[in-house]
């Protein structure tokens, strides 16, 4: 049995978009600070803090979750990936993301990160959706800007185009 | 919006679990996918002194089809749940309430127990587990015992577990031949707590309904064959002693009515599939 006491600070180490990364955290730190502050990873957006706005959202083994629902001791030896990891080279914007530059599917951009990662693993489990689909799908996320107009406009033109060369991601 | 400090211990195996459960009583919370207990940590609505993380006990992490009812341990998420490929033969209900627990992305951490642990009153789960008079076991160092979802949910966010337990698994009863189920939801937004949820189950000679939303936890009513007028005045009945109130989602009035109209729709619906 490992007991991490409150007191302290412990090694955390886990997989980050395919690299291995280590750092130390109190067991109350949430996993969205732990990449903030002490990984210097500031994609990852902090919002409501308690599960509702979706801006936080990362991948954790592999599916999309919540960081700020997460503490980061939990995460010990994931899988993580974040906005950062969505590039297919450096500098170079994945497919969903230039459909989003096309479609203008944000404004400030505040939500854009975890919305990102949510509609990434989406079109990857289900690469054709409905504009239905992607709407209830995107009910797990809030925009104060766009109106979600053209984020689900950007979602299916993405779709498609990973449907008709899914290589180039 | 951060926690308050707390020690965090990863208990291997059940008795380390229970060990730590024994000494810390009340002072402990059990951790598994955190997804309602993290905001309550935040908002510190909840100070324990210490967090049991109890998602690497592999003998929590089981779905088990025995006796007649699907054994859930407390590790197994949500998505796991909804991924399990005999799901929807086994209990059709929970195949159908599942999708609205929550977003995608909370379902991919959260366990089915931990929503039951929690007893929101408009929580799907909890619904589920009434509905089909499931069980819930607890055990302690000392003791294992069942206890039926009625006598579990005790009132709003509250429990018949004590300090020094933990839900070990949940039992939710298998379908029979000639059941049907429906499962219906009227909220703001999807994903969102419901404002009423409505969950059915009809065989020939009965049909239950469950309501969850509206009353301090999720609650039940047996109709027999009514049909007609007389199953509206059923409702009518059954839509009062809910005691509903207001609040910012919802006037009990409102509540009310959908109890009444998708009430309705979700028994007509269930009846539907068992004909």
């Amino acid at each position: 049995m490992l007991r991490l006491s409150a007191a302290a600070r412990h090694r955390v180490a886990f997989e980050l978009n395919g690299r291995a990364v280590e750092a130390e955290a109190e067991p109350r730190m949430l996993l969205t600070d732990f990449l903030r502050q002490r990984l210097g990873m500031t994609g990852t957006h902090v919002g409501c803090e308690h599960g509702v706005c979706g801006a936080c959202t990362i991948e954790i083994d592999g599916v999309p979750a919540r960081a700020c629902l997460t503490l980061a001791v939990q995460v010990d030896g994931a899988r993580l990936r974040t906005v950062e990891g969505l590039e297919t080279a450096p500098g170079r914007l994945s497919m969903l993301q230039e459909a989003f530059r096309r479609h203008h599917a944000l404004q400030c951009g505040f939500c854009t990160a975890g919305i990102l990662m949510s509609l990434d693993w989406y079109l990857r489990v289900c690469p054709d959706p409905t504009e239905g689909d992607v709407r209830k799908f995107l009910g797990g996320h809030l925009c104060r800007c766009t109106g979600y107009v053209p984020i689900v406009a950007a979602a299916l033109d993405a779709a498609q185009r990973f449907r008709e060369s899914p290589a180039d991601v | 919006m951060k926690p308050a400090p707390f020690d965090y211990v990863r208990a291997g195996t059940l008795a380390e679990a229970h060990e730590v459960l024994g000494l810390e009583g009340g002072e402990a919370s059990v951790i598994a996918g955190g997804q309602t207990l993290v905001p309550l940590l935040s908002m510190r609505m909840a100070r324990p002194a210490v967090l049991v993380d109890i998602m690497g006990i592999e003998e929590l992490a089981n779905i088990a089809a025995e006796d007649n009812s699907i054994r859930i341990g407390a590790a197994v998420r949500q998505a796991e749940l909804l991924a399990w490929p005999a799901l929807k033969q086994r209990q059709p209900l929970l195949a159908l309430a599942l999708p609205w627990v929550g977003h995608a992305q909370t379902r991919a951490r959260g366990t089915v127990c931990g929503s039951i642990a929690l007893a929101d009153p408009s929580a799907e789960l909890p619904l589920a587990l009434v509905a089909l008079g499931g069980q819930v076991i607890l055990s302690s160092a000392a003791t294992v015992r069942r206890v039926t979802a009625d006598d579990f949910f005790t009132g709003l966010m509250s429990t018949a577990r004590a300090d020094e337990e933990l839900i070990e698994a949940v039992l939710f009863p298998c379908s029979r031949d000639g059941e049907g189920y429906a499962f219906r939801e009227f909220a703001r937004r999807h994903g969102d707590f419901a404002i009423v949820a409505c969950a059915a189950m009809a065989s020939s000679s009965n049909t239950r309904l469950a309501i969850g939303g509206v009353a301090d936890r999720p609650s039940a009513c047996d109709l027999g064959t009514l049909d007609g007028s007389a199953l509206d005045d059923a409702l009518n009945e059954f839509a009062w002693s809910l005691e509903a109130r207001d609040d910012l989602h919802a006037t009990s009035r409102y509540r009310r009515e959908l109890v009444r109209r998708l009430g309705r729709e979700t028994i007509e619906e269930a009846r539907r599939c068992c004909a």
